[in-house]
């Protein structure tokens, strides 16, 4: 396969040789007409890892960085990774595009880089980088335009010889003509109303003889829902894939397609896992791909990374165009693994106006080297809730050792803030080996190694992900996380000895508090006299798990996106740990009713590290140990298991700290902002009808009733800022769940 | 006896200095180019050569017959007081505590778990109080629990009731044992914290609780001395504190109640029923609200124990009192590691059974006992080839300096003079001194009388009772005679006394007293032997607080490690001597 080398105009049209209507050539042509433009310093309009993952290689070329921030900002890494760091102010300001262009002029910064997210994909800010003098890092407007029109989008793409979906959009509803453009579609068929969402509106059609009865109820549906019955007609996919396929295009006329990955492992219609190559995938298929993205590509007159997504049948092997992502993406790396290339750095040449490095057999040849490469995203985010975001101060980060096939991208530090106002990723955890399964072994050895305390993550999730049978298969869908939701959420015991662990840090943490000046001349904690075991020293300490949502609120949140709350499928465990001190590191434990008994224990505790190293008579044992400040909270890491445990509170905290019975409370689960109060004073709801919508994290969450009952009060009304642990409506007392 | 023990590590080096010119044949050349004069005298004296010179040489044989018997022997004894003080520790009846539990109340000495700091000892005071005092009465503790323990890193006296013994009532003993406490707070100046549960004065024995010097009243005494001397009183009134009792929570600096369970009031329901007519609730008449909201003798109130007992940590967090930490640093390596700045004996503490037994008559050597005491059994002694039978010297535990005065046997006049010399030197230099305690008396007879032994032990007396500096004894066999007196007895106010379980105290030995009873012409009386006999054991003793606790011989050097700790920083004031009879 050799890579695309067209004349240069004959690139820029349109695979049917219609003259393009977006202007793509004449931006183009002044591009092939400005000589090379070095990048001598670049304006990162971006935050976090990728704000640091371009700096990195901007600084490795030696092109002086500026960073932007905004004021919940001012001390994140990405901010403070450059000495040329400019404030924006508002937490909002990352999209204040005016700003930022101001900011690079007067910086002096000879190009822009956008990172994902943010303005990258915003065809107006492009056009006005460009209009400035400014070398904006990415394709150019007009393709960025063109691209993000999806009705547009598919007319270039089916120009082009790319398949798309097939369906039917248009205004006839006629019921017997809908029926032939399903026939021609092929069953099964989806139907939607225009209007629709949430599910609403929304049949499939398995055959023609059911095609009739779902149209007439789907229409019903929408009719009542958004009082308007236009249905569209598509190919309903049973077992949809999401495979994507990395290009490449220079102003020169070239384009290749760097491999292709699977990201279809997803939650909340958001990647969590991505591969490279995708499992099971035919030769010819994947090499079909690849020329059907380059033609994409080429088609818009692409310049830069872009990315172009299919969605692949499992069950027909065909694949349809989705969209083509006008920007580097947060999954680049596994492409980097996989290919060995610095993918910044192809961004910089392509701006600078310099030629791809590498010809499309130079890429397969490095690709058919370097074997397989995974990306695990991960997220403060609480997958027993739905994946519902977390925030948070990082009280603990360790990190797995990193190499050549090991690499993290992240953007935070140990003691860092996880704002509520931003995408709540924490880092992205990538392997390379030189197959899938030594891979996930890989990534399984790795996220053991990650320890994270503070907000909730993904972590323990990610790690029963990449040991699931049908996905170490390669039986990759992206319904894979609720088809195999039981398993995957199943909570794991607890064992003894991490209940344990957790009782005699916390133990020896506070005897290395004030009392330790005491003992500094003293028999710390030795047995004194007689009868001392049957009298003192004995403590008693209760521990529990802490419940999948968080053990606050009673108020049941779920995502606004998912048709069913996934929770715990068990109970959190809890367990009475006694320890009895004999000696200065020596002690007898006990868990729960005798379920569990280790005499002469001797542990080490490691207050820089938080490792507490404890000689049971059975095995040495090894735990991290982060105590929740002054919180009740200690977050325990043992044998590549985070135990997110709790301090059962004493009988008196409740009357004494006139903590409000928020029993008849629905909590905010984060903090949050109200978007709309769906129930008024005085009304009576059921268990999980929507009570609030709130807003964190750029994302909508809708706050569910708990139980039937009454409405009380609702405490916030829309606007409303509030912090995590807010009541949010109050019910009437006797409102209890049977 | 001779010392059969030598710190004689330095002599062997010595000899081999001495042979070092004339090495071996093979390397005599090398080491004369090597070393220009080889020198038998240095100019140097390293200061390993003198730590060498005070390591104590253990000669016990720990595979002998004579010290298996001896460890069987003291092994049935600490099986014995462990087995007596195991039941103690339960407290009262199991009614009782049963009852006590199901108000939701913790035990005593659960709450004091509670109350002191995590990886802290608790050094309990006489648990033997009471024992076999009262006949027909089991009085376990006497009711009360009291100790040394650690709160927010202040060293603290801890005075409990034990409500489930007899209604945490006070007996003459329990009274004795609440005084005692306090006089060790005064003296050491530690924070006192009452955990009070009591219903008064035991009634029945009233006489002997209620008028004396020494009774009930003097608790309150006590509370207002300290409070003066700006040593802090701290009560939690977690029961009944009826009549006098309500002034414990009065006259303290802070007090906290427990709502529906503590109760404050000088006549409980039944007396102001009684008195007046009016017919109160206890809660209404004295509990927590009233006394937090309306009366103001309490300053918190507290829902439970638990509740209570984080309160009253949180008033020894603000009492502003100097916790050690800089003295700490000094100690040596004793870091937040958990590194220690000392070295353990080289002996194991253990052995100590096994090397004294329970036979008395058998004159045990002291520096066996001192090697499994000190720190790396490091021992500079002072004057040790004078007045043999006794040993003094300096040592450290736990990295604090001592003066140990021991005995070796009987006092002599030489042994009396170096032991007043050596106490009157600890003072002058501010070092704590340790009383190592066997002594069946000084000697009698003709030589010794003319000698002057009468005012040479009155020398070493007056240097005991004088020296202003903290003391600790410990018997560890017999005390007998003027010996009790000449090695800092219970009258001679050590800051703290303990026995070990062989230890007898007594005027004179049982045989000794029914000899000389015989000779003053009364027919010898079996019983009065026997009781005599019974009378000097240490449980005896305890029971009727001559000590503040028996003790296992091995966790001695805890035990006063802890005690050094808790004087420490309070040797003080300006050295004053009786005088002395030239």
């Amino acid at each position: 396969m050799s890579s695309v080398r067209l004349p240069r105009g004959l690139a820029r049209l349109p695979a049917h040789g219609r003259p393009a209507r977006h202007g793509i050539r004449s931006q183009s042509s002044q591009a092939v007409a400005s000589p090379t433009k070095p990048l001598s310093s670049v304006l990162i309009a971006n935050r976090g890892e990728i704000a640091l993952r371009v700096a990195r290689t901007a600084s490795a070329y030696g092109i002086r960085t500026t960073t932007l921030y905004t004021d919940p900002d001012a001390r994140s890494q990405h901010a403070l990774s450059s000495p040329f760091a400019v404030n924006l102010g508002d937490p909002t300001a990352y999209l204040d595009g005016e700003k930022i262009i101001q900011v690079a002029r007067l910086r002096g910064c000879v190009g822009i880089h956008p990172g994902y997210g943010f303005l990258s994909e915003n065809a107006d800010f492009a056009r006005k980088c460009t209009e400035a003098g400014l070398t904006f890092i990415g394709p150019p407007w007009t393709a960025i335009e063109a691209m993000g029109s999806k009705s547009r989008s598919k007319e270039i793409m089916t120009a082009a010889g790319v398949p798309c979906i097939p369906g039917y959009h248009g205004s006839n509803q006629d019921p017997a003509f809908l029926e032939r453009e399903a026939k021609k579609i092929g069953y099964p068929v989806l139907l939607k109303a225009v209007k629709g969402g949430g599910g609403k509106g929304m049949r499939i059609a398995h055959s023609v003889d059911e095609f009739a009865a779902q149209l007439a109820s789907a229409k019903t549906e929408a009719r009542n829902s958004f009082g308007d019955d236009t249905m569209l007609v598509e190919r309903y996919i049973t077992t949809p894939r999401h495979i994507e396929v990395q290009v490449f295009a220079d102003k020169h006329g070239n384009c290749v397609a760097l491999g292709e990955r699977d990201c279809s492992i997803q939650r909340r219609h958001q990647k969590i896992l991505e591969e490279s190559p995708a499992p099971h995938l035919p030769d010819e298929v994947r090499k079909d791909l690849w020329e059907k993205a380059k033609a994409a590509a080429l088609a818009v007159g692409y310049e830069g990374a872009g990315t172009v997504e299919f969605i692949f049948d499992n069950d027909t092997g065909e694949f349809f165009f989705m969209e083509m992502n006008t920007r580097l993406q947060v999954e680049h790396p596994v492409t980097e693994m996989v290919t060995g290339e610095d993918l910044v750095r192809w961004q910089l040449l392509v701006a600078e106006g310099q030629k791809l490095p590498l010809t499309q057999e130079e890429i397969e040849k490095q690709i058919s080297e370097r074997g397989w490469a995974i990306e695990a995203r991960i997220y403060a985010e609480n997958p027993d809730m739905n994946f519902i975001p977390d925030s948070g101060t990082l009280l603990h980060l360790r990190t797995p050792p990193t190499s050549g096939t090991v690499r993290i991208d992240a953007g935070f530090v140990a003691g860092d803030e996880v704002s509520s106002h931003y995408d709540p990723m924490i880092a992205k955890l990538i392997v390379r080996a030189p197959s899938r399964s030594a891979a996930l072994q890989k990534l399984r050895a790795a996220l053991e190694a990650y320890e994270v305390a503070g907000p909730v993550t993904n972590i323990e999730f990610l790690k029963k992900l990449c040991t699931s049978p049908a996905f170490v298969a390669g039986d990759v869908e992206t319904g894979y996380i609720s088809k195999h939701a039981t398993e995957l959420f199943t909570r794991e015991p607890v064992p003894p000895e991490a209940f344990a662990q957790a009782a005699l840090g916390l133990l020896i943490v506070e005897s290395r508090g004030k009392g330790a000046a005491a003992n500094a001349f003293g028999p710390a904690g030795s047995q004194m006299g007689f009868g001392a075991p049957t009298g003192f020293r004995s403590r008693a300490i209760s521990l529990a798990e802490v419940a999948p949502d968080g053990g606050a609120a009673s108020g049941a949140a779920s995502g606004s996106h998912a048709g069913s709350t996934i929770t715990g499928s068990a109970a959190a465990e809890a367990a009475e740990v006694r320890v009895t001190q004999t000696g200065p590191n020596k002690f007898d434990i006990t868990v729960g009713n005798g379920e569990a008994s280790y005499a002469g224990v001797v542990a080490e505790w490691d207050a820089a590290r938080r490792r507490l190293t404890s000689y049971f008579p059975h095995a040495r044992i090894e735990t991290t140990l982060v105590r929740d400040g002054d919180g009740d909270g200690v977050t325990a890491f043992q044998h590549g298991r985070q135990f997110r445990l709790r301090v059962a509170a004493p009988r008196w905290a409740k009357e004494a700290l006139g903590a409000a019975e928020l029993k008849n409370s629905v909590l905010a689960p984060m903090p949050c902002k109200v978007l709309r109060v769906d129930v008024r004073e005085g009304d009576a709801v059921r268990k999980d009808q929507p009570l609030v919508v709130i807003e964190s994290m750029k994302m909508e969450t809708v706050i569910r009733s708990p139980h039937d009952g009454v409405i009380k009060k609702v405490v916030h009304r829309a606007g409303d800022i509030c912090k995590a642990g807010t009541a949010l409506v109050e019910f009437e007392e006797e409102a209890s769940s049977p | 006896m001779a010392s059969q023990i030598s710190s004689s590590l330095f002599r062997p080096a010595l000899r081999v200095l001495a042979r070092s010119p004339q090495p071996c044949r093979s390397c005599r050349r090398k080491l004369r180019s090597a070393v220009p004069s080889a020198r038998s005298i240095a100019t140097h004296t390293p200061s390993f050569h003198a730590a060498q010179l005070s390591v104590l040489r253990s000669t016990v044989d720990t595979a002998s017959t004579e010290f298996r018997e001896n460890a069987q022997a003291m092994s049935d004894a600490l099986a014995r007081l462990e087995e007596l003080h195991s039941r103690i520790a339960l407290g009262g009846p199991d009614k009782a505590r049963k009852k006590h539990v199901e108000r939701g109340k913790m035990l005593v000495r659960d709450r004091i778990t509670s109350l002191i700091d995590p990886g802290t000892s608790f050094l309990e005071l006489s648990q033997l109080a009471g024992h076999e005092v009262y006949p027909g009465e089991d009085v376990p503790a006497g009711g009360i629990v009291t100790g040394i323990g650690t709160v927010e890193g202040v060293t603290c006296m801890i005075v409990a009731n034990d409500s489930t013994v007899k209604g945490g009532t006070y007996y003459p003993i329990t009274v004795k044992k609440h005084l005692r406490a306090q006089a060790i707070a005064q003296e050491n100046r530690l924070p006192c914290i009452y955990m009070v549960d009591s219903g008064g004065a035991n009634l029945p024995h009233q006489a002997d609780v209620f008028p004396d010097r020494d009774h009930f009243g003097r608790i309150f005494y006590n509370q207002a001395q300290m409070s003066s001397l700006s040593i802090p009183q701290i009560s939690i009134v977690m029961g009944p504190c009826t009549a006098g009792g309500a002034y414990v929570p009065a006259m303290s600096d802070e007090s906290i109640i427990v709502r529906d369970q503590g109760h404050i009031f000088l006549a409980g329901p039944p007396l102001v029923k009684a008195a007046t007519g009016e017919v109160v609730s206890a809660e209404e008449l004295g509990g927590g609200r009233l006394h937090s909201e309306v009366s103001g003798v309490t300053d918190h109130l507290a829902v439970d124990d638990g509740h209570s007992i984080t309160l009253a940590r949180r008033c020894v967090a603000n009492l502003n009192w100097e916790t050690g930490q800089g003295v700490a640093v000094a100690g040596g390596a004793a870091g937040q590691s958990g590194s220690v700045g000392w070295k353990e004996p080289l002996y194991d503490p253990e052995e100590l059974g096994g090397i004294v037994g329970t036979n008395l008559r058998k004159q045990v050597e002291v520096r066996e006992v001192i090697a499994r005491v000190v720190d790396g059994s490091a021992f500079a002694e002072f004057k040790k080839d004078y007045g043999t039978t006794l040993v003094t010297g300096f040592a450290h535990i736990y990295s604090q300096s001592i003066g140990i005065v021991a005995n070796n046997g009987i006092l002599f006049s030489e042994s009396a003079l170096k032991g007043a010399h050596f106490i009157q030197l600890c003072a002058k230099r501010r070092i704590p001194l340790v009383f190592l305690q066997n002594i069946s008396g000084f000697m009698v007879g003709r030589e010794a009388e003319a000698g002057g032994i009468a005012k040479n032990g009155a020398k070493l007396v007056n240097a005991v009772a004088c020296a202003n500096v903290p003391k600790f004894t410990v018997v560890w066999g017999a005390s007998a005679g003027a010996g009790n007196y000449g090695m800092c007895g219970r009258a001679y106010s050590p800051r703290l006394l303990f026995a070990w379980p062989n230890a007898r105290t007594s005027v004179m030995g049982p045989e000794q007293l029914s000899a000389v009873m015989e000779a003053v012409g009364r027919a010898a009386d079996p019983a009065l032997r026997d009781r005599i006999e019974s009378e000097s054991r240490a449980e005896f003793g305890s029971a009727r607080l001559w000590d503040d606790g028996v003790i296992p011989p091995a966790h001695t050097r805890r035990v006063l490690g802890m005690g050094l700790g808790m004087a420490r920083g309070l040797v003080g004031g300006e050295e004053r001597w009786g005088v002395w009879r030239m």
